[in-house]
């Protein structure tokens, strides 16, 4: 468990780590297509919270493996439609699409590491809590709630198969083709048994819809501090163009 | 009190799993509910929670389980499940412990000051803040038990307690069991244990009673035991 850690980080308020990382995300989102510089500079977030959190990007790819490639396959056409040249470097032309297409992945890449970083520092329930405290309806809380432990559940049932599967079939790598119906569907079914099963438990100990959160600290100064430079480190980085002016001093210092 | 009059139960309109079952058991009574696997003993403990759909009639206290009032009903009922992994389900034991009193409306120091007796009394001290998925199968059936008791429930509902304990857990267990004056239904295949915590027995075989007295008359029984797939509880099998 990632997000029972103990740094600065994870000692953050809740709801100041999730507004920051929905500022995040929208002004990250909010780039235009062809503003690569731009988009650079705003890796200083995720790169900020991997050194100070003790998550390591290393555990944060290994968890997105799957999402990933999906994040990266969006902008894969941009080239193909977009041939009109952008830049040239020496003799080397580059053309819109493949910044627009560069542009989007990393737009992806961030956003991911972003909402990864939220919930390796953050646990479910107290992100709930953060929820609560904005006056989202409880329903919808304990709905996400529900989700994220059925998700859970399945992969545990699915560590569990996959064992049990691999102590059977010695020096076989993965699962055989014709085996995956029945694994499959073995795995939806163990995984609704469990969740229901779950599901009667909680109802048993008096469980009606809505859950009594832990109790959340306080919101504090540190965690106001955290909100506002942020969001502002995140708008320079988005309406200045820090690369250009880095630039122009530089060249301005030489002339 | 329960009550259960000519009860038939059903999984998914499949055949009857329980089939025409009848008993009382008094407030304070134990009583063991044996038989040999898939006799029926938790689904009868699922019919009476209202999990399962029934026909014929089962009241606790005199109030008959339905729809409408099973609300009433599993707030004096608490129920160990068989399997401890589908009891538990916030990360921490702790967390785990005061779901159910939190729900039920109870403020945070009384239900602290419980969590703590409870985890003294089960000698579950050291677990209180450890994650429930890295708990050994023992320990889990003792944080499971602990969550159960920590709601003070009127009547408690076992099954397979000792399961997956050591020798010395099951022990604990079996005086915990003895300490505790509330209504206790305890299933097990666990004859000895039976024997250590309850004054009567009822035996199943495939969704029937067929036999209900006292532990002594049918746990000393050879033919009976044997004659529903049963054998004689250890300490009388060895002379
Ligand atoms: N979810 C289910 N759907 C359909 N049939 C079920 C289901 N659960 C149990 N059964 C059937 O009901 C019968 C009684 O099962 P039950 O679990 O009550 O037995 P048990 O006495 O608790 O056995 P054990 O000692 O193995 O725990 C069994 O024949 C079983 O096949
Ligand atoms: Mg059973």
């Amino acid at each position: 468990m990632l997000a029972a850690g103990d740094s600065p980080v994870h000692k953050l308020h809740p709801s100041a780590k999730l507004v920051v990382t929905i500022a995040y995300i929208i002004i990250t989102v909010s780039f235009s297509k062809y503003q690569l510089n731009g988009l650079l500079m705003m890796i200083i977030y995720p790169a900020f919270l991997f050194s100070s959190s003790g998550v390591t990007v290393g555990t944060c790819f290994r968890k997105l493996r799957f999402i990933l490639p999906l994040v990266l396959a969006v902008g894969l056409f941009n080239p193909l439609f977009d041939r009109a040249a952008m830049i040239k470097i020496g003799n080397i032309t580059v053309s819109g699409g493949t910044i627009s297409m560069v542009t989007l992945m990393l737009k992806g890449v961030f956003c991911l590491a972003a909402s990864f970083l939220l919930m390796a520092t953050t646990s479910i329930d107290n992100l709930c809590a953060a929820l609560r405290q904005f006056h989202l309806p409880p329903m919808m809380v304990s709905l996400l709630l529900l989700t994220y432990r059925y998700i859970g559940v399945m992969t545990e049932e699915l560590s569990v198969m996959t064992d049990a599967y691999s102590l059977r079939a010695p020096g076989q790598k993965g699962i055989k083709f014709n085996a995956w119906g029945s694994f499959l569907g073995q795995l939806i079914l163990r995984t609704m048994d469990r969740a229901d099963e779950l599901y009667n438990s909680m109802q048993l100990r008096g469980f009606s819809g809505s859950f009594t959160y832990a109790d959340c600290k306080r919101f504090d100064r540190r965690d106001a501090l955290w909100i506002v430079l942020w969001i502002l480190l995140f708008l320079i980085c988005r309406f200045l163009d820090i690369p250009g002016i880095l630039g122009s001093l530089l060249l301005g210092g030489f002339s | 009190m329960i009550r259960f009059e000519n009860v038939t139960a059903f999984y998914e309109n499949d055949k009857p799993v329980l089939n025409g079952v009848s008993f009382t058991e008094e407030k304070g009574e134990t009583i063991g509910l044996i038989g040999a696997n898939g006799a029926g003993k938790t689904t009868l403990m699922r019919t009476l929670l209202g999990l399962l759909p029934h026909e014929g009639l089962i009241t606790v206290d005199d109030i008959p389980v339905s729809e409408k009032t099973l609300p009433e009903i599993r707030r004096k009922l608490g129920f160990v499940l068989q399997n401890s992994d589908n009891q538990m389900f916030m990360p921490t034991v702790y967390e785990d412990m005061i779901f159910g009193p939190l729900n039920y409306g109870l403020d945070r120091e009384e239900v602290d000051a419980r969590v703590d007796d409870v985890l003294t009394q089960l000698n579950l001290t050291e677990l209180k803040h450890c994650y429930n998925h890295k708990l050994s199968g023992g320990e889990k059936r003792m944080a499971a038990i602990a969550t159960i008791l920590v709601m003070k429930p009127e009547i408690i509902l076992m099954d397979e307690p000792t399961s997956a304990l050591d020798p010395k857990n099951r022990r604990l267990v079996i005086n915990t069991i003895n300490e505790m004056p509330e209504t206790k239904l305890i299933s097990s295949h666990d004859l000895d244990m039976i024997w250590d915590t309850c004054d009567r027995v009822i035996l199943l075989n495939r969704g029937t009673i067929v036999a209900d007295g006292s532990a002594k008359d049918i746990l000393q029984n050879k033919e009976l035991l044997e004659d529903n797939r049963m054998e004689l509880p250890l300490r009388f099998s060895n002379p």
